[in-house]
């Protein structure tokens, strides 16, 4: 399960926002790409995750050899691709259990799997959210209603508990955040990992790859990724800031 | 942004195939000439073999009508409507009425099979108790084909506990006096248009009693289905909750699709009594044309309910999804002190549906309490109106309302809009409104299809949500259908 983006371009409304993007995360690797804001970051992982508006105008993005650009968003989250929200979105009066388990069945059943009752759907539920630490009252509220914006980012790593994606790619997941949620955020992530699962964390910060080891750090400024390298990089970019990468892009 | 444009073309394009419901069953059928006079209505109260007294009552309605205008305030438009074009009578062929359901046309039976109506009289004729205990809650069906009721089930169950169920023509005969006793209390012959033409010509529906104390045992249901041709279907209902009593009601109907459009103007009368509740709930699914607006059922509907006693109460619950316009309004005049009346409403016009719904809350009554919760959802190029009266008289000291109204819209050639009267007379009542517009936002679509779901699953999610305050009034039977229901009828309106 490779993702491999070759010389992707795209704009939203109108302006051009990546410029040219190329970019390998092979299986079982997790990426970080980390850059100033306005480097189009975001709008990667949108473009990655098939959100409209956001129109790509030439280059490749494949997905263990499938064009994942001609996919529907829907298609892509079945092919394994998860993305965790930088904002969550709020759906009033749709109970989060609900949420969940007819995400995860639109899931199994696309993967020829049984779907899960309501029971059998309960149970996994509340291991899961044992494993990560959660209250289990999150269950019966609103999608992300009235959630703060800690519970909403540990809302987003539960869902990639229960789906099981092979792909997670963290939009800024950490902003926000304080000590005690992004341990509870990168806990998550690293019971993922495993051969079978890679990631492409995006952030502004160094901070969260303190818990979340990268296996490649890739610098993103102005739509193109000017520098690649391992974790020492995101250090390297924490004490000397954006401005010498910038400077050289 | 310009995709989201593209995809509600998209979506549009390949819109609603969704009426399950638009068979046609054949059957013979047995039609009153064409058109409306006195004559007409003398031959269906012959039909019916009713007393005097009813086609004298039906006669004075006759003749209110001819002297009445059809309304014109409702937010809805259609061409004019040509009373005399329509037949007034139809009914499935048949001797004599049914004894049982072996009697009843097997090609009836089928039609209410495929509508998945539970006419579990079959086994229970057989002697095959409910399965009881398993969640299976059994549902008592009066199914109302075109102007006939054509069977009502559990009625022998119903009655070891006292409990009137029966077709409304059934009651004038075995139960005079009751029908008598309460037929146009509540919505009098010439109280409008539409209710003094369903007076003159009404053809059968649905009678319940039930007396002083009991709890009805299980969910009272009718079907109505319009079948033959040009017809139109005028069915009067009247519920009578003695003191004390409770009673959970529920109707259901649909229709074929037809090019014409057809009139269903029916009256519902209930009343409730000393500390008796009424809980009545409706899944209208007419046929609400086909996406250029060809074709549809008028829904003309005029519902209303008397809480008469100290502590009576009364709750509306509808899903209006069907129809090609929707005139209705389901109120309560709460006369008892302390008594309670409840209206919770979803209404959809989707392609060129119209509605115009909502309610009237009358408090006469001391401290008499009323809640409305409306929700609207507008799509491709639907009209959807809100229309409420909240009216406290001066003795209806300490009387309480909350009204809550939202419109959701999906895409942007379609419309809602709220049209609440407020008419407060008395200084120490306390009237409330909120009211809330909003879009299916492309965040929350894009939201739920990266986890997985489809556009239309999407949409539905949301919608429910949406709606989720008046579904959980629904009984669970109701409840998992309205949602399927709500899915289907915005097919193809994803915005």
């Amino acid at each position: 399960m490779t993702l491999k983006i070759e010389g992707l371009t795209a704009e939203v409304e109108g302006k051009t926002i990546l410029q040219g993007i190329d970019l390998e995360v092979p299986q079982g690797e997790i990426h970080a790409i980390m850059g100033p804001n306005g480097s189009g970051k975001s709008t990667l992982s949108y473009v990655l995750a098939g959100r409209e508006g956001y129109e790509v105008t030439g280059g490749t993005a494949t997905f263990n050899g499938q064009d994942l650009l001609a996919l529907e968003p829907e298609e892509r989250a079945a092919a394994g691709l998860f993305l965790a929200f930088q904002y969550p979105v709020e759906l009033p009066g749709v109970g989060n259990a609900l949420f969940l388990r007819t995400a995860l069945n639109a899931i199994r059943k696309t993967r020829g799997e049984p779907e899960l009752d309501a029971m059998q759907f309960l149970k996994l539920a509340r291991e899961r959210m044992r494993a990560l630490h959660m209250p289990e009252d999150m269950l019966k509220r609103g999608v992300n209603v009235s959630f703060s914006g800690g519970e909403k980012k540990r809302n987003e790593v539960l869902q990639m508990a229960l789906l099981q994606p092979k792909m997670a790619i963290l939009d800024e997941t950490d902003s926000g955040l304080d000590i005690d949620a992004l341990k509870v955020v990168a806990d998550g992530v690293n019971a993922q990992r495993g051969p079978g699962f890679s990631a492409l964390v995006i952030t502004h910060y160094q901070r969260l790859l303190n818990y979340i080891v990268p296996d490649r750090v890739h610098v993103l400024v102005k739509g193109r990724i000017v520098r690649s390298g391992g974790p020492e990089l995101a250090q390297e970019l924490e004490r000397a800031g954006y401005a010498t990468v910038q400077a050289a892009a | 942004m310009p995709a989201v444009a593209e995809t509600l073309d998209t979506v549009q394009s390949v819109t609603s195939t969704g009426y399950k419901w638009g068979f046609e069953t054949d059957i013979e059928m047995e039609f009153a000439p064409k058109g409306l006079n006195e004559d007409i209505v003398r031959f269906i109260s012959r039909k019916k073999n009713e007393p005097e007294w009813l086609l004298e009552w039906r006669l004075k309605a006759f003749a209110l009508w001819q002297k009445m205008e059809e309304p014109r305030w409702a937010a809805v438009k259609y061409p004019p409507i040509d009373y005399q074009d329509a037949y007034y009578f139809a009914a499935p062929k048949q001797k004599d009425r049914p004894k049982s359901l072996d009697e009843v046309d097997p090609e009836l039976l089928r039609t209410y099979e495929k509508l998945g109506i539970p006419l579990k009289e079959q086994a229970w004729l057989a002697g095959v108790e409910p399965r009881e205990g398993e969640g299976d809650v059994p549902v008592a069906v009066d199914a109302v084909f075109d102007s006939v009721s054509v069977a009502t089930t559990f009625k022998d169950r119903l009655a070891k506990e006292g409990i009137i169920f029966c077709s409304i023509s059934e009651a004038v005969h075995e139960y005079p006096e009751l029908v008598r006793q309460y037929l146009g209390t509540v919505v009098p012959q010439g109280d409008n248009f539409y209710a003094a033409l369903n007076s003159a010509v009404f053809t059968d529906g649905s009678f319940v009693y039930v007396p002083k104390g009991v709890r009805c045992p299980m969910e009272l249901s009718t079907y109505f289905r319009i079948n033959a041709k040009s017809t139109g279907q005028f069915e009067r209902t009247l519920i009578i909750a003695d003191e004390g009593s409770y009673v959970s009601y529920l109707e259901g109907c649909t229709a074929p699709m037809r090019d014409e459009n057809q009139l269903h103007a029916a009256v519902v009368e209930l009343v409730a009594l000393d500390d008796a509740t009424i809980k009545y709930s409706t899944v209208q699914n007419w046929y609400p044309g086909d996406e250029n607006g060809k074709g549809g059922i008028y829904n003309f509907v005029t519902k209303r309910a008397h809480c008469r006693g100290r502590r009576s109460k009364v709750s509306w619950t509808q899903v209006e999804t069907g129809s090609a316009i929707t005139w209705k309004y389901p109120s309560c005049v709460l006369l008892g002190d302390d008594s309670v009346g409840e209206f919770y409403s979803v209404a959809i016009a989707n392609n060129f549906q119209q509605a115009d719904t909502g309610t009237k809350m009358i408090h006469v009554g001391k401290r008499t309490k009323s809640t409305i919760v409306s929700k609207g959802i507008s799509a491709g190029q639907g009209q959807n109106t809100y229309r409420g009266l909240v009216r406290v008289a001066p003795t209806a000291s300490q009387a309480r309302n909350f009204t809550q109204c939202d419109s959701l819209l999906i895409g942007d050639r379609c419309g809602a809009h709220t049209v609440p009267y407020i008419e407060n007379r008395c200084l120490t009542a306390k009237v409330e409104h909120e009211a809330t517009t909003s879009r299916i936002a492309e965040d929350q679509l894009f939201y739920c299809r990266s986890r997985g779901l489809s556009e239309e699953d999407s949409v539905g999610l949301i919608v429910n949500g949406f709606c989720r305050e008046v579904l959980k009034e629904l009984p669970m039977e109701f409840a998992v259908e309205a949602q399927k229901l709500l899915q289907i009828s915005l097919e193809g309106s994803v915005g």
